[in-house]
């Protein structure tokens, strides 16, 4: 017994001093910072939400990763301070394009540098449009670059010569990008994570042209070119970057370092923030806005955001293949209502697909609340009031907001036309594969705008598009499509892309709902932070103020 | 002894292989996959990725592969961290939640058993009802409340630990470790209290016990000596399953701490369909759970003369 007790003790006594061993292993030097000591040394302490799946831009996809990557690799031009549709030299200190905007040079600046030392050059834009585009490598994005000319056949095989794509080399510091039409958007384009430069060297070194998910994006391993270099990446807590000494316009960035944390809980995120660990969150939960914007309104800032909310129809259900039923299920639904009451965060009610800010794109305002209309539309598909309306499901991922906003138009669909739906949620994954084998009647979707043209938002909705999911299809609209694909003149190629939106909500295969904004909390330390539709700040800009001290 | 021992540690490839098979028949039943997201990569690309990573391959090839390579301890890439591998994964992440489980473990079991211990020995008095209802409530507060409230008072009110993160910050005493492990302790020192005052309360009814209360022994010694090393065997038993849990992590107390433990990249491997680290942390649970059901059995002999054999 005595022995038994005795090896207990000294379980226990190893146990907690392995323990405190390991307190004591933990650095705390660079993370520990109060708010005050962080805005002295100039440190951003920020979350971007979830932790990156990678840090390699052309494996990347999500915004997440996006905001991580931007502090580090800058493309050939890159985001000004307050307005999204207007850009500053990035890489390219000059660029000039043709009448149409088909074939444009960018003159890759003499002092840009690697990270390493090496100069930036337009042949390391080659290479990463090249591993971008070898099939092989797995891009999820790889679809942005067929704007190039040649570059869906080199992707799809049917040329092993990359000197057919359109983007060459034509000495170190000239890049000639040859695209397959007219495209007024590129310098929104090129700043998407798909368009960003890697180095070569960085590449090469852990693989082929290639190799996936290899080691070059850890610390150490990362050669960067933008404003800033990683330190250190510890996975679901923390990527630590630096001021990149070696960034052409060093001298123009304010901060020595931002501190990216991954904190995906939106409570932890607040509790964060107010325990002074955090200058800014990445969103605020909803039920929390309202007390924001009563006691500490200087604290929460809601801005803009370039998404749309809405349920995708599948019309090849019986009543919904009905233009007249779709849009009477359109005009019955009160936005207004469902942002005030349930989203109450200033998110504007949609009247068109297209959000606003799109620059000189003007939002299409085609359907508002109109019950009256939406009856007789009914009656005149064959449904009065409802009668003989089969019953569908509503469709949406597993989240309470989303329960909440299918219940206020299921009663909405009720009230005002007599029809019942029934609500069914289902598991992230288990959604995303029911919408995509069109396994639904009505499924909640929502879709984010990649870059500042409307097109990021209506070409998803050609024949035969993989996010179309609708079984829609209109051959005006396609050759609407495919002709501002071809119209120079930017003016009258956003006029036929309204004419293409105009036909999408006349026969709308989809329910608009809202139009996002993105709600967060901001320290007041924090200068130039303005906002910003893509939500993609260029870092160099951001500034923080010794002065003011955290308020809560 | 040491031939029971050895014996159930063989025990242990039969039964990870049968884990190891259920799950990954059972990750190819579950719909979607780890490359679908909102914005629909083209077929051509899904179809490439899935050639990457094998899966392109039928079941069977797919399930013999894989088996070959766990029996050489490699547990493939996570499709979820593009740049590692499971095993790099389990490494860096495993640490984490053994540090935040022993301590936690500890707390379950010196407040537990004192709780039980004091409850026994004040059968229907004050001192019972008083230790009993915290753990009744103990067990009846669910993590997702109890973290937030600790994370609160400690962290917001009184700054005395962070609120969120690995990092230990220089302006509050508390190592981040401390609160997640009280949030989960609490919980297990509950159950603990109450296993601990029921096996207690049977040894103190037992005849033996009345001899030595007969024969003058002191009653301090009487509970220490003669009572509890019967009284604590129904706690033993509970103490390998709930260490081997403790010590895999919390989704929920990582969550909300934000504690880049093993809990969550388990819970998560499932939602994002990263087939390789499902499979890779399942069989690395499963293998504690086995380990330390077998050692809370030998400590059970060590304590209780009957089940040795």
């Amino acid at each position: 017994m005595k022995t038994v007790m005795a090896l207990i003790s000294a379980l226990f006594l190893s146990g907690l001093l392995w323990v405190q061993a390991q307190c004591a292993i933990i650095d705390t030097s660079s993370y520990s910072l109060t708010l005050r000591e962080a805005n002295r040394n100039k440190i951003l302490l920020i979350t971007v939400g979830s932790e990156p799946r990678t840090l390699d831009p052309q494996a990347a996809q999500g915004v997440t990763e996006h905001h991580i990557i931007m502090a580090m690799i800058e493309g050939l031009v890159a985001p000004s301070l307050r307005d999204q549709s207007k850009v500053v030299p990035g890489m390219a200190d000059r660029w000039e394009h043709n009448e149409d905007s088909s074939i444009w040079t960018f003159h890759i600046g003499e002092d840009r540098e690697w990270s390493n030392g090496d100069p930036v050059t337009a042949h390391d834009f080659v290479f990463s449009y090249r591993r971008m585009l070898t099939a092989s490598f797995g891009a999820q994005y790889a679809e942005n670059l067929f704007i190039l000319k040649g570059a869906e056949d080199y992707y799809k095989g049917k040329t092993r010569d990359f000197d057919k794509v359109g983007v060459k080399a034509i000495d170190d510091h000239n890049l000639r990008i040859e695209l397959v039409g007219p495209t007024p958007y590129l310098l929104s384009l090129v700043q998407h994570d798909s368009w960003l430069p890697v180095n070569p060297k960085a590449i090469l070194k852990f693989g082929n042209i290639d190799t996936r998910d290899t080691k070059w994006t850890h610390a150490g391993n990362f050669i960067a070119n933008g404003p800033f270099v990683m330190k250190s990446w510890r996975p679901n807590d923390v990527i630590q970057v630096v001021r990149n000494p070696r960034y052409w316009d060093a001298a123009n960035v304010k901060l020595n370092g931002i501190n990216f944390y991954s904190i995906e809980n939106l409570n932890t995120q607040d509790r964060a923030f107010q325990a002074g660990q955090l200058h800014k969150t990445d969103q605020v939960s909803l039920d929390k806005v309202p007390y924001y914007r009563r006691v500490h309104p200087e604290l929460i800032r809601i801005d803009p955001y370039e998404g749309v909310y809405f349920y995708r129809l599948n019309i090849s259900r019986k009543a919904l293949d009905n233009p007249k039923v779709r849009l009477a299920l359109n005009l019955a639904v009160d936005r207004e209502a469902i942002v005030k009451n349930i989203l109450r965060e200033d998110q504007k009610p949609a009247t068109g697909f297209t959000p606003p800010g799109m620059g000189d794109y003007e939002p299409l305002k085609k359907h508002s609340y109109d019950p009256d209309r939406a009856r007789q539309l009914l009656a005149e598909a064959g449904y009065p009031n409802g009668k003989g309306f089969p019953k569908f499901t509503i469709h949406f991922n597993t989240l309470e907001s989303h329960r909440a906003i299918a219940e206020a138009i299921q009663q909405m669909w009720k009230e005002e036309l007599g029809i019942e739906v029934t609500l069914e949620n289902q598991e992230w994954k288990v959604y995303l594969d029911t919408q995509n084998s069109m396994n639904y009647d009505i499924s909640r979707s929502a879709w984010i705008g990649d870059f500042m043209d409307p097109v990021t938002f209506l070409s998803m909705w050609t024949t035969g598009n993989g996010n179309n999911n609708t079984h829609w299809s209109n051959p005006k609209y396609d050759a609407l499509i495919d002709q501002a694909a071809r119209t120079g003149d930017p003016q009258a190629r956003l006029e036929v892309l309204r004419q293409a939106e105009d036909i999408f909500l006349r026969e709308a295969p989809v329910v608009i709902i809202y139009w996002y904004t993105n709600a967060y909390l901001l320290q007041p330390s924090v200068q130039n932070w303005y906002p910003l539709v893509l939500g993609n700040h260029n870092y160099k800009y951001i500034d923080l103020k010794d002065e003011f001290e955290a308020t809560k | 002894m040491i031939k029971v021992i050895a014996g159930r540690l063989l025990q242990l490839i039969p039964v990870l292989w049968v884990i190891l098979t259920l799950t990954f028949f059972m990750t190819k039943i579950v719909p979607g996959g780890p490359f679908s997201a909102e914005r629909q990569a083209t077929p051509e690309v899904i179809a490439q990725l899935n050639a990457y990573y094998g899966l392109d391959k039928p079941v069977w090839q797919q399930y013999l592969g894989y088996l070959s390579k766990v029996v050489r301890f490699d547990f493939g890439p996570s499709y979820t961290y593009q740049s590692e591998s499971v095993n790099e994964v389990i490494a860096r992440a495993f640490p984490i939640s053994l540090q935040i489980g022993t301590l936690a473990f500890f707390i379950a079991l010196i407040i537990g058993v004192t709780a039980g211990v004091v409850a026994a020995v004040n059968k229907n008095k004050l001192w019972d009802y008083l230790p009993m209802s915290i753990a009744m409530l103990g067990i009846c507060l669910p993590t997702f409340v109890l973290g937030p409230v600790l994370a609160l008072v400690f962290g917001l009110i009184l700054k005395l630990a962070p609120v969120s993160g690995w990092y230990g910050l220089n302006y509050v005493p508390l190592h981040p470790m401390v609160m997640p492990a009280v949030t989960l302790g609490l919980f297990y020192a509950a159950y603990i209290a109450r296993l601990t005052r029921g096996g207690m309360l049977d040894i103190l009814n037992q005849d033996f016990i009345r001899t030595a209360r007969a024969k003058g022994v002191p009653e301090h010694e009487i509970i220490f000596r003669h009572a509890m090393r019967g009284g604590l065997l129904p706690v033993v038993a509970f103490l390998g399953p709930s260490f081997a849990g403790l010590i895999s992590g919390s989704f929920v107390v990582e969550k909300v701490f934000n504690v880049p433990g093993l809990g969550q990249e388990f819970i998560k491997s499932v939602f994002n369909r990263d087939y390789p680290l499902i499979l890779g942390t399942v069989l690395f649970f499963g293998a504690l759970i086995v380990i330390f059901n077998l050692v809370s059995d030998v400590v059970q002999a060590l304590l209780d003369p009957r089940s040795r054999k």
